[in-house]
């Protein structure tokens, strides 16, 4: 083999150079896979330009997230700057003076997605306050040397950029040796009093507008730091804070109380902190989900379970939002990959038009599709036969139940969310707390024959009136903001349930307590006042007087099931829906949150195998008696495989070699020691 | 009734019937009773008698096991089985020994009191010669061993930790009619004896069977007694194969399953359009799963990375590292002949080239991701760095059972891993060719052939002088406190045998030793250098064969 030596482990391949320049283009690996599918080449155009919308959108809604978190972070930077600047000689100031403003960033468990946040943080500070941002982790600080040491590469290669790169560099090199406080304040005041006068940044007027803009320097993950580096490191500097203005940005995974576990008082008295809070991941799957999966402005959906692993994973493995998105985008490759009709998975226009080029095929397999089979079913015998033979016929349906998938899906969301804003409030969360929960009951199966959903309305109708009231008002305004033609009469019946509440505060007054049980109780035995009682419980069930209000809540909640029980069907009931959902959630699982012990297991349980191994020893066995001039080879055979035995499993982690006695190994798996 | 109990010793032992509650109050109510008595029910399941346990044990619990067996013999008695129990007691003080004639087949001994019946299965071996020794108290201090050559399935079992026989008693010279039932007996009763307290409604026994409980766990989860094979590959007086010689004749073997195998790898194979989708849009590919997946991606670098610039990497190769592959990445990939200061400089560097460069492409296939020198986090983190690189793709396998455990959060989204499941089946050749396994000769020791040839090139006297070492540790060879020769002591016979006059030339000799990996010093406690040659102690005998009969 080209790639097995004694003497090196690397084999580099380099094609000829002309050869080299045409590679092939990523799409061409998309079709030949699957055997010349229908549409491939188009099938991954859509993929490409979902994903880059999808992708898009992410971006923004991040941006978007942490825009409000950055905002008040820059504020407080600026704020804390311009006591620098003032350079007054208040006692006061001077004592705050001494205090480095610090901000703590309570992100919340989770590695991955903060990288991201801090370098987008970088870079709106970068933008917006200060030229000189570093950003230090604690696995590159064991103690104080590495920490200045990495400082201090940090700010001057950054500085040095797009100034003077050689000899920053050069300078870099030699001042790795020594670092110290006192080294970086003088390279400070150097570069501050160099950069002064000539303003060179264009880009970065607005930081420079300071005469000498402070060092950011953010903790990644200030819990993993050690404590003397980092008491060390805040004193050392609170000494220099005059010549050397710094400002700190703690990374903090757990609470603000762990700034006063880790510091002293006397080191804590020299920070002066302000907490802010990042959204919580969940708030920002909430987030993620809703703008790209509850909304028709993606055609491509998830299925039930889908949904549900790749929640799962996200909720029980990493809290990544990266993460989702990775699990999003794989899920959509496969859709488009494996669904020869995903090509019809678009926006509503495109898809008309799509469906006039639809191939023969690509009409056989659609009318392959069991949803649209059951569809068939359903209509005269006539159409049905049209809907078979003839294309033409096929094609102004598919039009139009693609049409009504659309419809369908508008509506859908609508009354989710809808229903959400009732079923979110309510005690015990029959229905979840979150709207994925709800999608999820709702994509499975017919949410009004589960029993959460059948408490949660008996909860409804004990909804107290300003309550409902606010509810109401907020899905007309959901409703209000779609111009749906079916949905709009909801608005507005909404709107009327809305007014009736409104005259029902008006009314209140002439409305009698009917009730007359007021009569007052007599002075009575026992027996009698029992008796009594049972007849007043029995009277007020018979003639149960409902009040006006009991009566119009009744209705509302009346309404809202009728909503639910029309529009909220399950996808599965929609003719197409194979088009635009993405069902397969094994694959998913098997890519995503594979099991490799579990498939050693399983590769090694089969029994089968070791009836195999059986059969071969005897089959070995009996050959060594009709051919006994062989055995000793034979035996060597064997011995030969149980080496290789041995070293495979080796390989494979189940045994070690151990000094406790020659030739002795020790199972490491399954009950080993 | 044709069995009978026959009693030797009178004297000493009176047959009496015990009660159930009588024999449990004896027991239970010592806990050192019991506790021995978990250990000879361990050791029994053992097929091996600790004396040293029952040492421990006092007199009186002696004597309460005879009367123990003796109810046994009692019951034995009462079923009228075909028994002839002789009691073989040495002296006063002995345990009670059933000699079983002429039944081969398992005896139940329905131990029946109040409604509680629990029934012990013991199966006495009845073989002409002795297999079950036990020995006179007087040799309390004896050890009790099976011989080996009367039993050999037994003897190759012996505690891991087992101190060599010494005190072996083997006392054959009994009479060979009897087979003498050791605790057997006695062990089994007390089996059954511990569920029965429940049943007492004494308190302290119940106290004392929590304690029990307590004590047989860690007991039987202690892991000192861990059972292992006594045997070694040297008996097998097959010679270590070379791993010529090894791929010769598993090549023989032709390999079962072909066709299924084939139709499984093709399977794979149709996926790897997929793959380069994936790798191409920016995911990295993981395979796992049990079997060599080399072949596999050899395959899949010859059919679709023929036209791209791909870097192989053998993970398994022992002497491969992240410097090497971020070498033949500058070097041969990039062209650069410059030298970086460190490795993360170097990574820098390749990022930094591969960012400016969109239209650079590398495919990195890497074997056995988990091996031995690039599980290290370091190594892991470069990589992952690497393959999360735009134009990077990444397709690893991995074999080892943990490892997953290698990635944290942060390199998972680094390496932006998809799985895919390959179990292929087919043998790790070559990943375990550059293996010390235990059965290979190893290479890192040196075989007969490399000594001989390094030592013709020497002087005569440099090797006399290593015939000596040779012979001293060929001597020493059943010493384990042996450390080797100290450097005064073979200054002096190296002296005596003229070879060196001033250990200054033997310091010179053994630097050239050492050079040639031919001997290895070590400082011992007390401060003083000691010589050792790593070389095992066959290929050292064989040497010497070699050498007498050039001579």
């Amino acid at each position: 083999m080209a790639t097995s030596s004694v003497s090196k482990g690397c084999f580099v391949f380099k094609p000829n150079f002309k050869k080299r320049k045409i590679s092939v283009p990523v799409e061409d690996y998309f079709n030949k896979g699957k055997n010349e599918s229908e549409d491939s080449k188009l099938r991954f155009e859509t993929y490409q330009l979902i994903w880059q919308q999808m992708k898009s959108e992410t971006e923004r809604l991040q941006e978007e997230l942490n825009k409000n978190l950055f905002d008040s972070l820059i504020e407080f930077l600026r704020k804390s700057y311009s006591g620098f600047q003032k350079s007054s000689r208040d006692w006061g100031c001077q004592i705050k003076l001494r205090e480095i403003p610090t901000a703590a960033l309570i992100l919340g468990v989770n590695v991955t997605d903060h990288d991201l946040t801090f370098r987008s943080l970088t870079e709106a500070l970068q933008n917006n306050v200060s030229p000189y941002v570093v950003s230090l982790q604690a696995k590159d600080c064991p103690d104080m040397k590495h920490f200045l040491q990495k400082l201090v590469s940090q700010l001057m290669m950054d500085c040095c950029v797009d100034e003077e790169t050689k000899e920053g560099s050069i300078q870099v090199a030699q001042k790795k040796t020594h670092c110290s406080m006192d080294s970086l304040s003088s390279w400070y005041t150097n570069v501050t009093r160099k950069t002064d006068p000539k303003m060179p940044r264009k880009k970065r007027t607005s930081s420079s507008q300071w005469q000498s803009p402070p060092v950011v320097l953010i903790l990644k993950d200030m819990e993993s730091f050690t404590t003397k580096v980092l008491q060390d490191f805040i004193i050392i500097s609170s000494q220099h804070l005059h010549e050397f203005p710094l400002i700190l940005i703690f990374g903090i995974a757990t609470s603000p109380i762990i700034i006063h576990r880790l510091l002293p008082h006397a080191v804590s008295s020299l920070l002066c902190i302000e907490l802010f809070q990042s959204l919580s991941c969940k708030e920002h799957l909430t987030t993620v989900l809703d703008k790209l999966l509850l909304t028709t402005q993606f055609p491509f959906k998830l299925s039930e379970k889908v949904l549900q692993i790749l929640t799962n994973i996200f909720l029980y493995h990493d809290f990544s939002i990266q993460n989702f998105i990775k699990g999003l985008q794989l899920s959509l490759l496969e859709h488009f990959y494996s669904q020869p009709l995903s090509v019809l998975c678009c926006n509503l226009p495109e898809a008309k038009r799509r469906i006039n080029f639809l191939s023969d095929n690509q009409c056989e397999n659609i009318r392959r599709l069991p949803s649209f089979r059951r569809y068939v079913e359903k209509q005269a015998s006539e159409k049905q036969v049209a809907l078979l033979t003839n294309e033409r016929f096929l094609k102004e349906e598919i039009q139009s139940l693609l049409e009504n998938l659309h419809v369908y899906h508008s509506n859908y969301f609508l009354v989710l969310r809808c229903l959400h804003q009732f079923t979110s409030s309510l005690p015990k969360y029959p229905l979840g707390r979150q709207i994925r929960e709800l999608y999820c009951t709702c994509l499975e199966k017919n949410i009004w024959d589960s029993e959460e959903y059948v408490s949660a309305l008996q909860l409804l109708r004990m909804l107290a009136k300003d309550e409902l009231m606010t509810i109401l008002q907020k899905c007309f305004k959901i409703f209000k903001s779609t111009s749906e033609k079916q949905l709009g009469s909801t608005a507005k019946r909404i709107e009327e349930f809305l007014a009736q509440f409104q005259n029902l505060d008006e009314a209140k007054e002439e409305e009698d307590t009917s009730g007359s049980l007021s009569k007052g109780l007599q002075k009575t035995d026992l027996y009698h006042l029992q008796k009594s009682l049972l007849e007043m419980k029995e009277l007020r069930r018979t003639n149960k007087k409902q009040t006006r209000f009991e009566v119009l809540r009744e209705k509302v909640v009346n309404f809202i099931d009728s909503l639910v029980r029309e529009y909220l069907l399950p996808p599965e009931t929609q003719p197409l829906h194979e088009v635009v959902y993405f069902t397969a959630g094994h694959t998913l699982r098997e890519h995503l949150n594979a099991a490799p012990r579990i498939a050693l297991h399983t590769a090694l349980n089969n029994p089968y195998y070791y009836l195999k191994a059986f059969a071969t020893v005897v089959t070995a066995a009996e050959k060594m008696d009709a051919d006994s001039a062989t055995s000793e080879e034979r035996n060597e055979i064997i011995h030969a495989r149980f080496i290789r035995a041995v070293s495979e499993l080796e390989l494979l982690g189940f045994i070690k070699p151990t000094k406790q006695k020659t030739d002795h190994v020790a199972r490491l798996t399954w009950g080993g020691c | 009734m044709m069995s009978k109990l026959e009693l030797k010793e009178d004297r000493m032992l009176e047959v009496q019937f015990v009660g159930d509650d009588d024999v449990l109050n004896h027991i239970l109510d010592r806990e050192a009773d019991v506790l021995t008595g978990a250990k000879l029910k361990k050791e029994r399941t053992q097929l091996l008698v600790n004396t040293k346990k029952i040492i421990k044990k006092p007199e009186y619990d002696l004597e309460e096991d005879d009367q123990e067996v003796l109810k046994d013999q009692n019951y034995v008695e009462v079923l009228g089985r075909d028994i002839q129990a002789s009691e073989l007691a040495k002296t006063p003080r002995k345990n009670v020994s059933l000699s079983l004639k002429n039944d081969p087949e398992i005896i139940n001994i329905p131990q029946c009191s109040k409604g509680h019946s629990a029934s012990d299965n013991v199966q006495l071996k009845n073989n002409d010669k002795s297999e079950f020794l036990s020995t006179a108290p007087s040799g309390l201090k004896k050890r009790l061993i099976v011989p080996r050559s009367h039993s050999d399935s037994e003897s190759e079992y012996s505690t891991s930790n087992s101190e060599d026989d010494d005190g072996v008693a083997q006392e054959n010279e009994e009479d060979t009619n009897e087979v003498i039932l050791n605790q057997k007996i006695p062990s089994q009763n007390r089996a059954v004896s511990a569920p029965v307290c429940k049943e007492t409604p004494s308190k302290k026994m119940k106290r004392d069977k929590t304690s029990d409980l307590v004590e047989e766990y860690f007991e039987a989860h202690s892991s000192s007694k861990v059972l292992t094979s006594d045997r070694t590959l040297q008996k097998l007086k097959r010679a270590k194969l070379d791993q010529q010689t090894l791929r010769n004749l598993l090549s023989k073997v032709s390999p079962s399953f072909s066709a299924e195998l084939k139709q499984l790898s093709q399977q794979y194979e149709q996926l790897f359009h997929k793959w380069m989708l994936q790798l191409r849009l920016g995911f990295n590919i993981v395979l796992y799963g049990l079997g060599s997946k080399r072949d596999l991606l050899e395959r899949f670098r010859t059919t679709v990375l023929q036209d791209s610039i791909h870097v192989v990497i053998n993970g398994f190769f022992p002497g491969i590292s992240v410097k090497s592959i971020l070498n033949s990445i500058t070097e041969e990939v990039l062209n650069h002949m410059g030298t970086f200061r460190s490795v993360l400089d170097q990574l820098d560097w390749i990022v930094n080239k591969f960012k400016e460069d969109s239209s650079l492409e590398l495919f990195l296939l890497i074997h056995n991701l988990d091996s031995q020198m690039l599980r290290g986090d370091k190594s892991q983190q470069i990589i992952g760095q690497l393959s999360s690189l735009r134009n990077i793709y990444l397709i690893a396998s991995i074999d080892h059972l943990n490892a997953p455990l290698m990635w944290d959060h942060a390199k998972q989204s680094l390496y932006n891993w998809l799985w895919y499941e390959t179990t292929t089946y087919s043998p790790y050749t070559e990943e375990t060719s550059y293996e010390n396994s235990l059965l290979v000769k190893q290479s890192g020791s040196l075989p007969l052939s490399s000594l001989i040839h390094v030592l013709r090139s020497l002087t005569p006297n440099a090797r006399g002088i290593f015939r000596l070492l040779i012979k001293y540790q060929l001597d020493n060879l059943d010493n384990p406190s042996y450390i080797g020769l100290s450097f005064q002591d073979f200054y002096q016979q190296c002296r005596e045998a003229f070879l060196v006059n001033s250990d200054l030339t033997l310091r010179a000799q053994l630097t050239e030793f050492r050079d040639h990996k031919l001997i290895r010093t070590k400082k011992g406690t007390d401060g003083v250098e000691y010589l050792l040659i790593p070389v095992d102690n066959g290929t050292l005998r064989d040497f010497l064969e070699r050498e007498e009969e050039e001579s």
